[in-house]
Parts: C-alpha cells; structure tokens; sequence
C-alpha cells in the first residue's frame, strides 16, 4: 500500500507551485525530498498531507482518496512533523508526547507507557517532566518528533502508515541527526512508509531508499541515490560544481562541493 | 439589616436577595473565567481574554444605546430583565458574528485576522461609545459609567435562572472539547493531523464564548480581570492541560467574584461598590505576587 499523488498541480495566488506531479510513497521505504529553496518541497508535502487541497489532481492514502477518510482515520494513518512549532504554552515533555496519543483509545496505562517508550527513542527520557517552554531548539524537535512516533506508535487496522517529516534533523547536533535516521529506518523496516525532507544530500543518500529531487514545482529526478545523485543533476539543480565519491564505508553516493 | 428585623423579612431577604445574588456571583465568575481559558486556548495566546471577540465592546455599546434613547428603566417582555441587559446581549452577539465573518473565508476561520478584526471592531464600538456618553445627560452617564464597572446588585431569581440554564450548557459542552483545545495549543495544524475536526469545534467554541459572555455581561455588567486573569494564574498553578486547567478555572472564577461581591456589598455601607472594581482590586496582587515567584523560578 501507498501514499500515490497523481498529476497534482497547485496555484496560489497567480503562482504555479506545483505542475503536474506524479508520485508514489511506498509503505515500508524511506523517501526523501530534496531541492532548492522554493522548489516546492514545502508545498507537496502540504498537499499530500490534505493540508492544501491541489489545484488539479488526486491524493491517494491506501488506494483511498486522501478526503475519504474521516479525520480520526487519517490520523491513525498519518502523522505529520512540521518544521517549527507554535507550541507557546509550559506542558511537559510527557504532556507534549501524549497529545500524539488523541487519536487512539488505548487507555491511560497503555498511553503512559508509550509516551515513555517514545521519549526513551529520541534520547529525550531525561526531559519527561521538564517544562516545553524551557528547552533548547534541539530538544523541543525531539520532543515533537517523540510527538509524531508516539501517533504511530502501534500498527493500524486501517492499513499501512505513514510519517512526514518536513526537515525534521534541522536543529540537531550530528549525533541526534544519526539518530532520527536510524528511528526512520527502524520504522520503514517495520512496514511505516516515510517521506522527509532533507537538506544535506549526504545525510538523503545515507538513509534514502527513494531520492526525489524537487525542482521548480516539478520532479526533476527519481529513484535510488545512487542512480539521481549525479555531477549533472546537482550543477542542474542547485547551480554548484561538485564532485560525486563513495562513502568507503556506507557505499553510498558521497557529494563533495 | 439591624436588630429590629422580623425573622419572616430577614428570611426573605436571604431567599429573594442574597441567594439569588450569590447564585448569580457565582456563575457569572465561572463562566467568564472559564470561557477566558477557552479563548486563551483557542487563540494560543495566554493574554487573550473574552472581550477579544469583541463581545464586551459590543455590548457596552447595546446598552448604552438603550440607556441613551429608552431612559434604561423599561423592562423588556422578557420577565426581570431590563432593556439595558437585552441591549448589551444584542450588541455582544451582532459584534461577535461580525469579527467571525470577517475572519472566515473558504479556507476556515482564521484566528490571527480574528484578533486584528476583534481590535478593530473594538475601537469603533469604543468610538460609538464615547460618541453616546457625549450626548447624554449627566444621569445617563452615570448610569452608562456604573454599567461598565459591572454590577451584581440587580440580582433577582430570574437572572438566576437564566444564567444557570446558560451555565449549564456551558459546563455540560466544554470539557468534552478539552482534549481538542490542547492539541489546539501545537497549531491548527497539527491539531488536524491528529485528527480533529478545526474549523466545527472552533465554530462551537466562538459560539458557546459569544452566548456565554452575552448572557453575563447582560446581566452583570462588564466585570473585566476574570476571563483575562483568572485561566493564567491557574495555568501557572497547574499548567495548561485544559482537562485541569477549565474546572479549576471555573472554580476559581466564581470564588473571586463571589468575594468580590460580598466585599464590594459591604464595604461602604450603606451605599455599594460596583463589583468589577473589587474583581481589579482583589485580583491583580494576588497575579502580581504569582508573577514575581515564577520569575524567581525561571
């Protein structure tokens, strides 16, 4: 089962910031958007997630259009990380995770007992009774991404589910950043299908199992890293001369600018 | 009440006065703190309050268009209530619709244009305002001023009831939104992707908040400091879990209003204060003092 988008297009405003995109999320695959500032990265992941309704074209959530599904059904399906959060009020960490459990009916005991087990993941337990409002930049993302882990956090008689990331490794130091990928990972392994956005090519080689290059609202390329990240496509794209190397260890494409 | 009282007047005194003004003190103080939560809650804003709506200014301006053309004595068809109270309820409903039409369109209500708009529509009922209190004689300005200060004096088991009746739908409704108000706090947004229906509870709450702060301010006057003050001294007690954070605040609302009344009733004897400044005066150093210890925290 899949996330399938068919010839989307969206304009707002005068402006064509989505023309005519095809593409499918597979559960189970960890897919990546990447591209220049603008490209459209945003805007998608906003349609695809129902947030915007596209302009032409259909979503698709497990053969199902994305609007059929009621609002509690999509969220069992569904969780979405946005890039920054309003979140304005003093709730505890634990408090801040437990919000991605609204959607199910498990139970205090069972809900408690995922919220730290969701806290433990990204490396946040120690932050369980401490105040939102008071963390570091780093720390409330993980505690948001803790959020969203929390939402999936047990498979869905529904179907297949899906995680959205948009930039979720921006605040992060390297070891955190290592560690949200190998959460992806560990999710896609369990049958979750995954589409972030990232920055650092490096970082969507690593973790990729589906590069998709965004690029002036359209898709510029697709498919295994290995096969999208080329000197071309990359001088084509974000008008930087670079060299292409392998990882010695990883084997995966290496850019060097 | 002195020493010369028969049992029988003192008796009806407590049944006809008293019970019905504590009652009255009591669910007013409740229902605007704990809509001042639902508003805080609703606007991801701790400094938003009921008034923000532009309720409370549109009130002010129904009830001093009735006292300024009617005298303000008349009492309406409605039994006990006087035309001053159905003015200010008109007013604080029109205005209400108006800030929460100019802020939907085909993409759902939007809470920031909601706020510039409750300001705007608040500036020119405060304009309309001053215009009326120009025109007006020296007794309808007083009546006008003593209005806005908020006033439980004429309470009578009529305007108990229907507060009550309003009270209940309030209290019966709200907390099952509790969980949505705090998914409300992360951003519309994400409250969505968590599955809840935005653009309905928001349209209930703005309409529960209108019905509910019409209904007091009609009936009580503009007692201003509870909706603000009361959610956000609580939330800095329990934090903002709205499961918590609305019975506490209905709680604690009516206690201040409450004492309040019963301070401003006799504190001047044998003449009264208006209640709305005893609310100010009780209120706010108990707010500063909380502030002043969460800022040794910090």
């Amino acid at each position: 089962m899949s996330i399938v988008a068919n010839d989307l297009s969206l304009h707002l405003s005068g402006f064509d910031l989505l023309r005519n995109i095809d593409l499918t999320i597979e559960a189970g695959k960890v897919n990546v958007l990447v591209g220049p500032n603008g490209a459209g990265k945003s805007s998608l992941l906003r349609v695809l997630t129902g947030e915007i309704k596209p302009s032409k074209g259909d979503v698709l959530i497990n053969q199902q259009p994305l609007n059929d599904w009621s609002m509690q059904d999509r969220a069992n399906l569904l969780a979405v990380l946005p890039q920054h959060s309003e979140l304005n009020f003093p709730f505890t960490a634990a408090e801040v995770v437990g919000l991605g459990r609204i959607p199910h009916k498990t139970g205090f005991a069972k809900d408690q007992a995922i919220i730290a087990e969701a806290l433990a993941l990204v490396d946040a337990s120690y932050l369980q009774r401490r105040l939102y409002t008071q963390m570091s930049g780093g720390e409330k993302q993980r505690v948001q991404l803790a959020r969203v882990l929390a939402q999936i956090w047990q498979p869905s008689d529904l179907g297949e589910q899906f995680l959205v990331l948009d930039e979720p490794t921006a605040a992060f130091d390297l070891s955190h950043q290592q560690l949200t990928l190998s959460i992806v990972k560990q999710l896609a392994d369990r049958g979750v299908g995954v589409l972030m956005v990232l920055h650092d090519l490096n970082l969507a080689a690593r973790c990729a199992d589906n590069l998709v290059v965004v690029n002036g609202g359209t898709i510029e390329a697709s498919g295994t890293p290995e096969k999208v990240l080329t000197k071309e496509l990359i001088h084509q794209v974000f008008d930087v001369q670079s060299v292409i190397a392998e990882h010695p260890v990883a084997k995966t494409p290496l850019v060097i600018t | 009440m002195g020493g010369h009282s028969e049992p029988s007047q003192i008796q009806s005194i407590i049944m006809e006065i008293r019970l019905p003004r504590l009652i009255l003190a009591l669910l007013v103080g409740a229902v605007l703190a704990i809509l001042g939560a639902v508003m805080q809650g609703l606007f991801r804003n701790p400094l938003a309050d009921p008034s923000l709506i532009g309720v409370s200014g549109g009130a002010s301006v129904g009830a001093s268009i009735v006292i300024v053309t009617a005298g303000g004595a008349m009492l309406s068809p409605l039994a006990g209530l006087s035309m001053v109270a159905l003015g200010a309820f008109i007013g604080g409903v029109i205005t209400t619709l108006v800030v929460y039409r100019v802020a939907t369109s085909s993409l759902g209500t939007s809470v920031t244009t909601m706020l510039l708009a409750g300001i705007a529509i608040g500036a020119i009922a405060g304009a309309f305002n001053s215009l009326l209190s120009y025109f007006s004689d020296n007794q309808m300005l007083r009546q006008i001023s003593v209005w806005q200060m908020g006033n439980l004096g004429g309470a009578n088991w009529q305007k108990a009831s229907l507060m009550a009746a309003v009270s209940l739908i309030i209290f019966s409704l709200l907390p099952g939104h509790a969980k949505s108000l705090n998914a409300f706090l992360l951003g519309e947004s994400e409250a969505r992707h968590l599955g809840i229906d935005v653009q309905r509870i928001k349209r209930q709450l703005i309409f529960l908040t209108a019905l509910g702060v019409g209904v007091s301010v009609a009936l009580a006057g503009l007692i201003g400091f509870v909706g603000l003050v009361i959610p956000h001294m609580v939330r800095l007690l329990i934090g903002p879990d709205h499961r918590a954070l609305l019975p506490a605040s209905a709680l604690a609302g009516a206690s201040l209003l409450l004492i309040a009344d019963s301070i401003a009733r006799v504190v001047v004897l044998p003449a009264e204060l208006p209640t709305g400044i005893l609310t100010a005066l009780l209120g706010a150093p108990f707010f500063v003092v909380l502030l002043l210890k969460q800022r040794g925290e910090i």
